[in-house]
């Protein structure tokens, strides 16, 4: 399957549908994210909302028409830098998105901003370009990396637990969680536990907790490791004597519905649930339930945003791209979103509201996230004061 | 001392679930001479297999031998298609051949099952906990991998000490021609060799999956860590692969538990955290090393 | 017949190398170039793997170490540079030809080092035991911290070479093009010579050699940390074309992925690796950019290369003659 083709056929379906409007020239989309290796449903979620957001509205993005260029990065930082070459040189892409990882992003991001183009992250948000580096093309839509774990950090405040047992990947990623939770946690922390890169059994490192006798518990394992420890702390007991608490990408929706009851009573972050009671979400996970027929992640409803503040942005240039009249609709953000409340720091990152959520057991017998209230209000990052912008 | 022992435990749980997959790979490996790098796709689709079994049809029991037909048939396939023409061929071209069905199972499972992991659940009889110590429950179904893990051990020593079909695979290793003359098909009898190692490779996917994540990639996590496994215990002898996984699995499991601690009687708490991690994740390949540098062809070599 | 037919698909390699500066504003432009320049980057590093593999039947599974470390010598010296810290007493440096050779020296040092252990086995063994060195160094640097961890590191620019920018992607190109001619020459120079024989002697059979007085393990030793500082190279110049290095560079993966080039294309032979690297990254990006399934095509085309053609893509280019 050309997705190139497919999705230029698409637009050209649509145009037809349409009728007598004037022929435009479509707006290039280059969604550059992850396909293949363990996180590739991370991107496929990301990359089918940023489809299904441009198939709604017939092929275009806030009235402009869109043809998208659609690539796996394959998770390698190098092979990502020559996709985005590619598109930069041969194809004339201006408008980069649909990158999940931090490493990808750090690869990227300077070779598209140099060459003039604009990057909006849907998913990554690393430190890097948060503060002194920030960059007037560069805008993260989803939340500076920080933000999850300071979220969890604050519900662990808000639930009171005094003294806590920290557990996360001895990488990049792992540590920032560390230190974004710590910022806001305050209580003791008794024990770090650092695990291994790719590592899928954790007996170890539960026991060590068990030993610890903290009063709670947070990890940080997204994706497949996260659903192993889900299983492995619940198999191992602890569950119903340990409390744990963690951020989105430990516990999203698709980890709770995998993991099923091993998630039922784990305390989690959110900036976006499927549960949330306005128009564009109740629309959206229902749009994407038809459309692919599986629930959308937090991480679709990323890329349904994206796709959102995109068109918004669009709209409002009438499709040009020049940096000052793009930005300048971007930073309004002027677009309902899936989410709720959202606007631009300085540093284009996000300030939005974040919520607890906890793993219930619906009447179907499926275990799904419920949103059970707010955690933090219009919360900004740590480095925007950094940022000259 | 009770964590010392729930430890211990530990380390011979994932030692027994590495057994699993390094029988197989040995075996195949050992008296076929073939480098199987596609070891790690039979244990994911062992574990898909059991999984889309679990969840279409029904349970965990169905599971099983769902995860034990779909490897074993993709193992014999596999060998008829691929590895047959493999044998009198150098080490190199089977590490092109089988890298390549790497990336084809992968993008198989992508495209037909889809990239998210699969749910896969424990059986209701085996999930609860054993009190194996006072205060120290450990959860029942790692005590029956652990199970699994022992009568398979005990099985295959017995087929290959005790049987004509043991001795045949003892023989076929290094005198192929005088087992042919002994009128035993020498090719059937790699077919089946490869199935077992299959076989094996699916049972440890299905016994992992209520325990892990059931995902594309799962493989290649294992792989390596099967590899050296086979390795330090000295290629193609099943009791060398017992006994490496047993090295390698305690040695990990102990680095994990023990080596941060160990590190706070030098160094701030910190540093020791991070730096016993790092310590923790190269614990195996620095144990391999070391064995090699002193034994240069693992512990028990086959046929030493 | 054979040697004619060798003569020409070498010239016709070289001459397409050498065409592609003039073709790609037909082709797309200097993406073209930069893909051109990938494949001979990896042609360097595929080909230092085959002086190990090819000649000397020493399977080296952790190759990537080499080559990561060469980078990271790079993005270490740039990051000393741009953020105003020394690194041992050094500012760090911006001029390829103090921090080039550097990787090479350190890639080499660490070649020396673990070649000097894993040299003790041979085989399976030898396979793993540098695998498990390798796998040693990429965890050390997913877990270094302060050099970004599993994020990597950017570089601000490419290295000043003798004081000439060489952001240019032409530029580059031909730098990168004239270190692989450099290294197949030195390569070449080796197979013919006194210690060519030796290593390849040795391959064949051990104790004769031993016999007639060579120190295999000698002879083995310098081919490895010959093998290394290419690498390094290499990396040094992978660095430089990304302008960024992360621990992916050293991973077994990567390892992995030289070997596949080395086989597919063809081992004990000059051109092989180059070969092997070009059809490897040409067909895998062609793939990737036609359908986001496209492992379910490229592993069957690394699978039928194994299966019919025994001694690589190079095998098939020159006929049933010898060597």
């Amino acid at each position: 399957m050309r997705l190139k083709t497919l999705a230029l056929a698409s637009a050209a379906l649509f145009a037809v549908n349409v009728g007598a409007q004037a022929q435009q020239t479509p707006v290039k989309l280059g969604i550059l994210t992850t396909l293949s290796t363990p996180g590739g449903y991370l991107g496929e979620d990301v990359r089918d909302a940023i489809l299904l957001a441009i198939e709604e509205e017939g092929g275009k993005l806030g009235g402009v028409p869109v043809q998208t260029l659609i690539e796996d990065d394959k998770l390698k930082p190098a092979d990502a830098k020559q996709i985005v070459e590619k598109w930069l040189e041969t194809d004339k892409v201006k408008l980069f998105t649909g990158v999940i990882f931090s490493n990808v992003s750090v690869a990227t991001v300077p070779t598209v901003l140099e060459a003039g183009g604009i990057f909006i992250s849907p998913n990554a948000g690393p430190s890097n370009f948060a503060g002194k580096a920030c960059h007037k093309n560069y805008y993260v839509t989803s939340w500076q990396n920080d933000n999850l774990h300071e979220s969890a950090g604050a519900l662990a405040r808000k639930l009171g637990y005094k003294k806590m047992v920290l557990l996360a990947p001895n990488y990049q990623a792992g540590k920032d969680a560390l230190t974004g939770f710590k910022r806001i946690y305050g209580g003791e922390v008794v024990e770090e536990i650092f695990t291994g890169l790719d590592q899928t059994d954790f007996s170890a490192e539960i026991a060590r907790v068990r030993a610890a006798k903290p009063d709670a518990v947070f990890q940080f394992h997204p994706g497949g490791p996260g659903i192993a420890f889900v299983k492995q702390w619940a198999q191992s007991g602890l569950k119903d004597q340990i409390p744990m608490v963690v951020a989105a990408p430990s516990l999203e929706q698709k980890i709770a519905a995998v993991t099923g009851e091993a998630a039922i009573g784990i305390a989690a972050t959110t900036h976006w649930n499927t549960d949330f009671k306005n128009p564009e979400s109740e629309a959206f996970v229902k749009g994407f339930k038809a459309k692919y027929n599986r629930e959308p992640t937090v991480y679709a409803s990323q890329g349904y945003d994206t796709a959102k503040l995109i068109g918004a942005a669009l709209k409002a240039t009438g499709g040009k791209l020049d940096d000052d009249a793009f930005r300048a609709a971007m930073l309004k953000a002027d677009a309902r979103l899936t989410r709720g409340p959202f606007k631009f720091n300085n540093n284009q990152h996000p300030i939005q509201d974040w919520y607890e959520v906890k793993a219930v057991k619906g009447a179907d017998g499926k275990v799904s996230l419920a949103t059970a209230g707010k955690v933090l209000e219009a919360h900004k990052d740590a480095y925007a004061q950094d940022c000259k912008l | 001392m009770q964590l010392l022992f729930e430890q211990l435990l530990n380390g011979l749980q994932l030692s027994l679930t590495l057994f699993l997959l390094a029988a197989g790979l040995t075996l195949v490996f050992g008296i076929m001479g073939v480098i199987n790098l596609a070891h790690g796709s039979l244990y994911m689709l062992g574990a898909y297999a059991g999984a889309l079994a679990a969840s279409k049809i029904g349970g965990f029991w169905l599971a099983v031998p769902a995860a034990l037909i779909a490897a074993g048939l993709i193992g014999v396939a596999m060998e008829l298609l691929v590895i047959r023409s493999l044998y009198a061929r150098d080490h190199l071209s089977q590490v092109l051949a089988t890298f390549g069905l790497i990336l084809f199972f992968n993008g198989v499972i992508a495209w037909g099952v889809g990239r998210a992991p699969l749910q896969m659940d424990m059986p209701a009889l085996l999930s609860g906990f054993l009190e194996i110590a006072p205060g120290l429950p450990y959860p029942t179904y790692r005590l029956a991998v652990m199970g699994v893990g022992v009568v398979v051990a005990l099985g295959l020593w017995y087929v290959i000490a005790r049987t004509r079909l043991g001795m045949l695979i003892r023989a076929g290793s290094d005198k192929r021609e005088m087992v042919s003359a002994l009128g035993v098909d020498i090719a059937s009898l790699f077919t089946l060799v490869f199935g077992l190692g299959a076989l094996l490779a699916g049972l440890a996917g299905v016994m992992v999956g209520p325990i892990r994540s059931v995902q594309i990639g799962m493989g290649e996590q294992v792989l390596i860590t099967t590899f050296v496994v086979i390795v330090v215990g000295g290629i193609g002898s099943i009791r060398g692969a017992f006994v490496g996984a047993l090295l390698i699995g305690m040695c990990d499991t102990l680095g994990r538990a023990f080596a941060p601690m160990v590190l706070k009687l030098w160094l701030s708490g910190p540093l020791a955290d991070g730096l016993g991690a790092a310590l923790a994740s190269i614990m195996i390949y620095l144990v391999m090393a070391l064995v090699l540098i002193v034994r240069p062809r693992g512990l028990f070599p086959a046929g030493g | 017949m054979a040697i004619n037919r060798q003569i020409v698909a070498g010239l016709l390699i070289a001459a397409c190398l050498l065409a592609v500066p003039f073709a790609a504003p037909y082709l797309g432009g200097n993406y073209v170039i930069t893909l051109a320049t990938r494949v001979v980057i990896f042609a360097i590093a595929a080909s230092s793997l085959d002086l190990l593999i090819g000649r000397g039947a020493l399977v080296s599974f952790g190759h990537a170490a080499y080559f990561g470390l060469g980078g990271y010598v790079v993005g270490i010296c740039a990051f000393h540079l741009a953020n105003d810290v020394t690194i041992f007493g050094w500012a760090g440096s911006n001029e390829a030809l103090v921090v080039w050779p550097l990787a090479m020296l350190v890639s080499g040092f660490a070649a020396l080092v673990i070649g000097a252990l894993s040299l003790r086995t041979s085989g399976v063994y030898f396979i793993m035991i540098t695998l498990a060195f390798a796998q040693m160094i990429y965890f050390v640097f997913v877990a270094l911290k302060y050099y970004g961890g599993d994020d990597g590191l950017a570089m601000t620019s490419r290295n000043l070479f003798a004081g000439t920018r060489i952001t240019n992607a032409q530029t580059f190109y031909w730098i990168s093009l004239c270190a692989l001619a450099l290294c197949l020459l030195i390569q070449w120079r080796l197979v013919v010579s006194r210690f060519g024989m030796a290593l390849r002697g040795a391959a064949s059979n051990e104790r004769r050699m031993a016999a007639l007085g060579f120190s295999v393990y000698g002879y083995r030793l310098v081919a490895f940390v010959i093998a290394g500082m290419m690498a390094g190279l290499a990396g040094a110049l992978w660095a430089n074309l990304n302008r960024f290095v992360s621990p992916d560079m050293l991973g077994w993966v990567r390892s992995g992925e030289f070997m596949v080039m080395v086989i597919m294309g063809g081992v004990s032979s000059l051109l092989g690796p180059v070969i092997g690297a070009a059809a490897f990254l040409l067909v895998e990006t062609a793939l990737a950019g036609w359908t986001e399934h496209w492992q379910i095509a490229f592993g069957p085309f690394v699978l039928l290369v194994a299966l019919f053609a025994p001694r690589g893509i190079w095998g098939l280019l020159r006929g049933r003659a010898g060597p």
